[in-house]
């Protein structure tokens, strides 16, 4: 049967979708088309959150002097403005938003659970943990909290890895053993929190509300870089989730290593939520909410990595401009996360109910 | 006789527990091989051994000549096709949708959608009769229809050797009927077939090869008007009972005398 060509378009499979099937050199891919345009248009808002982002503050500029600033190399105040204080942050909303996005996707696709994120398996608990013990006891700088944060995600997320192995990983036993583990790793926080003194207690309580407040090309820069490579080797590596969303039986029947594929894919997206906390705190809700938005308005089945990615880079970008700009208080973006991302997934579930009614 | 697909002397089980001792078992190449058994008898964990889903603890299953662990995931996967007891339709998904991930096997990050992917859905949605319901929601679907775009994705595949799991559990009578003269039809156009059944009678009706387990043991194989007698299936099942010709097929037919057992037998 191999080696028959398409005579005419008769001959094409009718998806029920619009499709576009294209030829790029070598390369042979297939694209809903409704996907593809959602995904353009997101990818647009991302660019047009950064330009807002450069031009408004309490030094209004132009997108002339923007413009004029990144690009002329004149070392001027406008400069500096735009290039050490708006853009790394800017960079950073858009930078970590994708990657909360995509991780999100891969464990809810993983764990076939649409409440799944990469909380389930203690990281932002962990995480908490870490920072607490590292601001409470050590008193560290920076970079030293991050790295504790990032340590305790880590060792977190590999124990419930480990209590959950039972000849393979199954995504219901994950998320019970990854609740029970963030439980006590929660109530551990309280201990904590409450021996600590008021000024440790409300730096420790700041960064746990996740912010972009005060964060510079250090930790922008850094982590950008390592955000984008994992997302690249997410993308090149996600092909297999397609497979084991139709149960591990299927996907290994279909040729997916399924164990390798699965550990693989959950240590990439429990990396880029590690760097994004080390680097801003645990900003929660992204994960959880932009790969089901994205699903719903791209009607894809399953989620989808890239659109949960993109919309993850809008939800986060969106919500750290209103968290600067259109509200009174300098609110942590997690909060205001919380309730753009939560308000959105409201609406659009009480759209859908209705429109399925 | 050849055979691609067969178990050479092969410990099966899961962890501490054996399912299957010193077990061979022979497909022949071309034949609709259908396994039977009691529950618990071993036949769908030896369907997964075949289908390298559970490696053997001892022993080895080969195919075409060599220890099926020693290919690539993928390479197993053009070779031959398994549909699972239970697989899962991710929400949303169209059946063309769901058929075309059957050509996982044959894709690369490069080679996404070739043309080839193409035809081979049309082909296996033809050979299945789900082409109308191309654009549908799988969700919308009845159990019999989901069925055959299951089937439509294992045969997507393209591959020589397909193993079927109690493929027609869960439906109703007509629509099990319907599935076997598939699959009869798909072992006519040159696949070779292994299916786990439940009902004997369909056993004897469709499959060419019958194979009889109990315990973890092969009691019987051979062609089903063979081996399919009275005696064999009291053994085998436990069950009293008189086996006549098909009126229609003249293929064994398998009647229980359940209560009526004290009634005098004819011999």
């Amino acid at each position: 049967m191999t080696g028959i060509r398409i005579a005419d378009k008769a001959e094409r499979v009718d998806f029920g979708t619009r499709v576009v099937r294209a030829r790029i050199g070598r390369m042979w891919i297939r694209f809903d088309l409704r996907a593809l345009v959602i995904g353009i248009i997101l990818a647009a808002a991302c660019v047009g959150i950064v330009v807002a982002a450069l031009i408004s503050g309490e030094y209004p500029l132009t997108l002339g002097e923007v413009w004029h600033a990144l690009f002329s190399g004149e070392r001027d105040f406008t400069r500096t403005v735009v290039v050490e204080w708006r853009m790394p942050r800017a960079l950073a909303s858009i930078v970590f938003g994708a990657a909360l996005g995509a991780s999100g996707a891969v464990f809810q696709s993983l764990t076939r659970n649409p409440l799944a994120s990469p909380d389930i398996v203690g990281f932002s608990a962990g995480a908490y943990t870490g920072a607490l013990l590292v601001i409470i006891v050590a008193g560290g700088t920076y970079i030293e909290v991050a790295a504790g944060a990032f340590a305790g995600g880590i060792a977190t997320a590999a124990l419930v890895y480990v209590l959950a192995f039972k000849r393979g990983i199954q995504g219901f036993r994950l998320i019970i053993v990854g609740i029970a583990v963030s439980a006590m790793l929660s109530s551990l926080n309280t201990w904590l929190m409450l021996t600590a003194d008021l000024d440790t207690a409300l730096i420790a309580a700041v960064w746990g509300a996740g912010s972009l407040n005060g964060i510079t090309w250090q930790q922008a820069g850094l982590g950008s870089i390592i955000v984008l490579v994992l997302l690249a080797l997410t993308l090149a590596t996600s092909r297999p989730l397609r497979q084991l969303e139709l149960g591990d039986d299927a996907a290994q029947a279909l040729g997916v290593r399924v164990e390798p594929a699965r550990l693989g894919l959950m240590l990439i997206s429990v990396a880029l939520i590690a760097v994004v906390t080390a680097a801003a705190g645990p900003i929660s809700f992204v994960a959880l909410a932009a790969p089901q938005i994205a699903r719903r308005i791209a009607v894809t089945p399953g989620v989808s990595v890239p659109l949960s990615a993109l919309m993850g880079a809008v939800l986060l970008g969106a919500s750290d401009y209103a968290a600067l700009h259109a509200l009174p208080a300098m609110l942590p973006v997690g909060t205001v996360t919380v309730v753009i991302g939560g308000g959105y997934l409201i609406w659009l579930l009480i759209h859908e109910a209705r429109r399925r009614s | 006789m050849t055979a691609r697909l067969r178990v050479e002397d092969a410990t099966i089980g899961y962890d501490r527990r054996v399912i299957s001792q010193a077990l061979s078992v022979t497909i022949p190449d071309d034949s609709f091989t259908v396994i039977v058994g009691p529950n618990a008898c071993g036949k769908s964990t030896l369907l997964r051994a075949l289908s390298r889903l559970l490696r053997p603890q001892s022993g080895q299953v080969l195919l075409d000549g060599e220890s099926i662990s020693s290919y690539r995931a993928k390479e197993v996967a053009r070779r031959l096709g398994l549909l699972p007891q239970t697989s899962i339709a991710p929400d949303g998904i169209t059946v063309a949708d769901l058929v075309a991930r059957g050509r996982y096997p044959h894709q690369g990050l490069i080679r996404q959608w070739t043309d080839d992917d193409e035809a081979a859905v049309v082909e296996a949605m033809r050979a299945t009769g789900v082409t109308e319901l191309s654009p549908r929601l799988v969700d919308e679907l009845s159990g019999g229809q989901r069925q055959r775009v299951w089937v439509a994705m294992v045969l997507a595949q393209q591959t020589p050797l397909l193993l079927l799991d109690e493929p027609t559990t869960f439906l109703d009578i007509a629509h099990q009927i319907e599935l076997l003269e598939l699959f009869t039809d798909l072992h006519l156009a040159g696949h070779t077939l292994v299916a786990v059944l439940h009902d004997l009678n369909h056993a004897a009706r469709f499959a060419t090869h019958l194979i009889a387990m109990k315990d973890g043991r092969i009691v019987a194989q051979g062609a089903p008007r063979e081996i399919l007698t009275e005696e064999l299936v009291e053994e085998v099942f436990g069950l009293p009972c008189r086996v006549v010709d098909d009126p229609v097929t003249g293929t064994p037919m398998v009647v229980p005398l359940g209560r009526q057992r004290d009634t005098p037998r004819v011999s």
